[in-house]
């Protein structure tokens, strides 16, 4: 193990720091700019059952240190996935690529979940119960504990890869939400997804996106994903991957501390294409700066 | 598409609200007239994405609107050197232009007909431009595309300059091969409603990467979905699916 290395759910990854789903498409395009095996592994848009357009435009508005996005879970349908992109992701990148699914039924989610287990490429599902943009789906699988158990028990049914509960924000108690998944079977919890959030354009005095609402990510959430991180690793044994706004070495660093095995950076892709590689690079010399030995060793140094 | 820090070497006022910048700096990537860059401003979290006018080998050269917030930052701007990325979205293909193109360009959609009306110039094409603007104060650019050697027409809606009403008033007297269109949604959906040939438009989104990643600009077409930064700005007539 390097000195970066964390255990994933029982995979080793070179370094903690993971793309967000919706952030890095399928890993292809980014990997025209730089080697993409750098990263300790990434997590692919957001697959649902059939393939979907997503939400009308405008889909993204600019907020104080962050971004508003309502896209809707725009992607090709898990066929297509399975058939299309990880075909072409094959030739870029040889770690095992976090698998991240949406659903609008637990049917769906296990659907879909029974379909990407068969893929060799897959070390992971990322089951996102946190979209904040679908109506009749997504984040309300996640704001009640009994449904995200639900869901966690039935996706476990059908695969044996390690699967990991992506979680909302925008909820009462967090904790017993990720404690509801643990004990239905969870192998690891992600949070935080993106913040409900809503801007008005003073010139027609209207919502800025089109859905009228959408999901705020960016630097400004980063304190409330870092005490949610701290809160939830607190009361459940299994991994935790922190995300919400990181965007540099010192952030995954804090993330680490606050509980989380690994980490994902999400709107900061975006605005750098090269963020993850930057931060990547970084880690050494903030690992040297705050004396710390191996990044594995401070996962929730916080406590 | 490439990263890369260009110095601000000019930045002026063409007319009450729109803007000239030459940026210097690595201009490689900027190969099709109709791409787009993305520049980054400070205390802005999203890049603003600004159609190309004109480039050479050490600069390229935008011009902008004050629309907004980071336009407005923009303007304020001098000597700074800024973060931009280069070589966004596809471009027009001038291969099918034909002997005659016409273009036809809506305020702050003209910029990047500019390079496009060089390109097929230079490709011994004779183009005709028709620039449309709202009002005399608004027009700029005219006198540089007549330098370039293409016949232009101006037109403005209130009939204070050139011809009174919208540039397909004024495509109605030109006799072309083929059509490309940069302009308000409104003057597109007229443009390919009155065209009489094939053609080329490019649109404009509310953008978050700019390079294709977080799908917040795509669009239904009738060849599939498309994201106007990457497999656009620019749509060919035939592939358009009208829906708001």
């Amino acid at each position: 193990m390097g000195k970066m290395s964390v255990n994933l759910c029982g995979i080793t990854l070179d370094n903690p720091v993971i793309p967000a789903s919706g952030t890095f498409g399928f890993g292809y395009e980014f990997a025209e700019l730089y080697d993409i095996n750098i990263l300790g592994t990434f997590s692919f848009k957001g697959t649902t059952l059939n393939s979907r357009f997503g939400n009308p435009t405008p889909r993204i508005a600019e907020c104080t240190a962050g971004m508003i996005n309502a896209v809707g879970l725009q992607n090709p349908g898990v066929d297509k996935v399975i058939s299309e992109e990880l075909v072409k992701l094959k030739k870029c990148f040889n770690k095992k690529v976090m698998a991240n699914v949406s659903g609008f039924s637990v049917d769906e989610y296990v659907e879909t979940c029974r379909l990407i287990d068969a893929c060799e490429q897959v070390g992971w599902l990322e089951v996102n119960v946190s979209c904040p943009n679908v109506h009749g789906g997504g984040m309300s699988f996640g704001t009640l504990p009994e449904s995200a158990a639900e869901v966690t028990r039935a996706v476990k049914k059908v695969t044996t890869k390690p699967v990991i509960l992506k979680l909302s924000p925008n909820v009462t108690d967090i904790v017993a939400i990720a404690k509801a998944c643990e004990e239905a079977g969870a192998d690891g919890i992600s949070l935080i997804n993106t913040m409900l959030g809503m801007r008005i354009d003073l010139k027609s005095k209207k919502p800025v996106i089109a859905n009228k609402m959408g999901g705020f990510s960016g630097p400004a959430i980063f304190p409330v994903a870092v005490r949610m991180v701290y809160q939830v690793s607190s009361a459940v044994k299994i991994p935790v991957v922190g995300m919400g706004g990181v965007s540099t070495a010192e952030d995954v660093v804090e993330m680490m501390l606050a509980g989380a095995t690994a980490v994902e950076v999400g709107a900061a892709n975006l605005v750098n294409p090269y963020a993850c590689r930057d931060i990547i690079e970084d880690l050494p010399r903030v690992m040297e700066k705050y004396r710390i030995d191996s990044l594995e060793s401070i996962i929730g140094g916080a406590h | 598409m490439k990263q890369g820090l260009f110095k601000i070497t000019k930045n002026i006022p063409l007319t009450d609200s729109v803007y000239l910048m030459v940026l210097e700096g690595d201009t490689s990537d900027i190969t099709v007239p109709g791409q787009f860059i993305n520049i980054k401003l400070d205390g802005q979290f999203l890049r603003r994405p600004i159609s190309v006018c004109d480039v050479s080998n050490k600069d390229v050269t935008i011009i902008y609107k004050v629309v907004g917030h980071g336009t407005e930052l923009m303007s304020g701007y001098t000597n700074e050197t800024i973060d931009v990325l280069t070589g966004l979205g596809n471009g027009y293909d001038t291969s099918l232009s034909g002997d005659r193109p016409v273009l036809l360009g809506g305020g702050v959609g003209v910029p990047p007909l500019y390079l496009l009306a060089k390109k097929l110039i230079e490709e011994g094409k004779k183009p005709s431009v028709i620039l449309g603007f709202n009002t005399k104060n608004e027009i700029f650019y005219e006198d540089e595309f007549r330098r370039l050697g293409a016949d232009v027409y101006v037109t403005t809606v209130d009939g204070s300059y050139g011809i009174k009403g919208f540039v397909t008033d004024a495509l109605k007297s030109i006799d072309y091969t083929y059509f490309y269109t940069c302009g308000p949604e409104p003057m597109l959906k007229a443009v390919h409603k009155a065209s009489t040939t094939s053609g080329q438009l490019s649109f404009e989104e509310r953008m978050g990467c700019g390079f294709g990643a977080c799908m917040g600009c795509s669009c239904k077409t009738l060849t599939g979905y498309k994201r106007i930064c990457k497999e656009g700005p620019v749509m060919l007539k035939e592939e358009i699916l009208w829906e708001k």
